[in-house]
């Protein structure tokens, strides 16, 4: 979708400020929000395209006047809610009475204290074992697709409809544009994809520059 | 607790010195305080996340997983030409020597800095970064300044940050769009021939390895 996640190429939003000596985390919320999304994710419940689908569907005002973790959450309480395991409406009575009841569910798999270290470690999210024949080979000259769906994608606007060239052949994987809308895995290459500068920003840019975007299969056409 | 500091633009629900000074007189906590309070209590009730995975997730990025990791990898690399080839050719493969693997790094590949090319790294969709070797990524990796700004402009930041390119040097920005996790492997400094791989992976600091700092002996 073309939400407002979808930054790349924007222009005022100021300077990039580096804060020295930056804590890992800012507040106490933020490493509760950090853990019971990571821990609800190993629920099993939705894949990583899906997660970062119910984020960019916060309403784009709300998006970029909200902090990371907020989007976090946002695509969190979206999931819980959606899938019938927390509802909006038991959130926001518990925010009002911390004994407002908790209606029960039947559980997913459970991240145990003792399997933390083996889940980070053995967790897989997208990389496919089938053997898919690639479509285009390292150095082949692709045009990416000009598409504007309404579902989650991982072609960013600014790289639509643009040139450019395979440069890496990651292998195969889950493909999000079709995961991330609940459609099924479809695994298929990924690329490393050149895009020149002048190519994706116009004359003005430096001759000499590039981007590269990670694409797949279904995002290229031969040029 | 580390200081209340909030980044940017993003003074949304209550300036932090307000919050620091609410919590002093025992007044009320914010509303996403009081949100992520609410939907905790309820994954636990519902015996949907045990409380102890939680601190131990947190206490993994927050205490054992963080840039040191990126910097041992780099500073092998200078000392150890086999390693440094191995690492560029198969990245994942190479930090995995080291134990470093998992989440949100099924596939690392590392691009190298040199007088010719610059490599820098954004996710200009969300906040993807190669937590084994990084940790969890920092305020403004994740904010829209540097995920609008990277791609269209890189020069542009790069020389705020103080980083200067000369004409004739190439910019590579990657934009993580996949589950492919990048690092950049910078240059090493001059003046560092005879510092030891330990005394090396002090000077490589997290902002190196994204590509938006140079190494300084």
């Amino acid at each position: 979708m073309n939400g407002a996640h979808d930054l790349g190429g924007m222009h005022g939003f100021g300077p990039v400020e580096i804060e020295r000596d930056e804590p890992v985390f800012h507040h106490e919320w933020e490493r509760r929000a950090f853990a019971i999304t990571l821990a609800s994710g190993f629920l099993g419940k939705w894949n990583i395209d899906q997660g970062r689908f119910a984020r960019e569907q916060m309403p784009p005002a709300e998006y970029l006047a909200t902090s990371y973790y907020e989007h976090w959450l946002f695509g969190l309480q979206k999931q819980l809610n959606d899938l019938g395991l927390v509802s909006h409406a038991e959130v926001a009575a518990r925010q009002q009475d911390p004994a407002a009841p908790a209606a029960p569910v039947t559980g997913g798999r459970v991240l145990a204290a003792r399997d933390v270290e083996k889940a980070l470690r053995t967790s897989r999210t997208s990389k496919a074992d089938e053997d898919v024949a690639p479509r285009y080979k390292v150095g082949d000259r692709v045009v990416t697709r000009n598409i504007h769906p309404l579902g989650h994608t991982r072609l960013p606007r600014y790289a639509r409809g643009k040139r450019g060239i395979v440069t890496l052949d990651h292998g195969v994987w889950v493909f999000p544009d079709t995961a991330g809308n609940g459609l099924g895995r479809k695994p298929q290459h990924c690329y490393a994809v050149r895009f020149e500068a002048r190519e994706l920003w116009g004359e003005a840019s430096t001759s000499r520059d590039a981007v590269y975007v990670d694409l797949w299969d279904d995002h290229l056409e031969p040029a | 607790m580390s200081h209340d500091h909030e980044h940017g633009h993003h003074h949304h629900h209550h300036d932090d010195d307000d919050v620091q000074e609410h919590r002093e007189h025992g007044a009320p906590l914010t509303e996403v305080e009081l949100r992520v309070r609410a939907l905790e209590s309820l994954l636990v009730d519902k015996g949907l996340v045990d409380p102890a995975a939680l601190d131990q997730l947190i206490d993994t990025y927050e205490t054992k997983v963080g840039p040191r990791n990126g910097a041992r990898i780099v500073a092998r690399a200078w000392v150890d030409p086999a390693f440094k080839r191995r690492l560029l050719e198969d990245g994942t493969a190479a930090v995995a020597e080291h134990g470093f693997v998992g989440r949100q790094s099924e596939k690392l590949v590392v691009v190298e800095n040199t007088p010719s090319v610059h490599n820098m790294v954004v996710c200009t969709l969300c906040s993807c970064y190669p937590w084994a070797v990084l940790g969890l990524p920092p305020v403004w990796y994740k904010s829209a300044p540097y995920r609008s700004r990277a791609v269209i402009d890189p020069r542009g930041v790069l020389s705020e940050l103080g980083v200067s390119v000369p004409a004739h040097t190439e910019v590579r920005v990657w934009d993580s769009t996949a589950e492919i996790r990048y690092m950049v492997l910078p240059e090493r400094p001059a003046g560092t021939e005879r510092m030891s791989e330990e005394q090396l992976a002090e000077l490589v600091t997290r902002d190196a390895m994204i590509g938006v700092a140079r190494v300084r002996a």
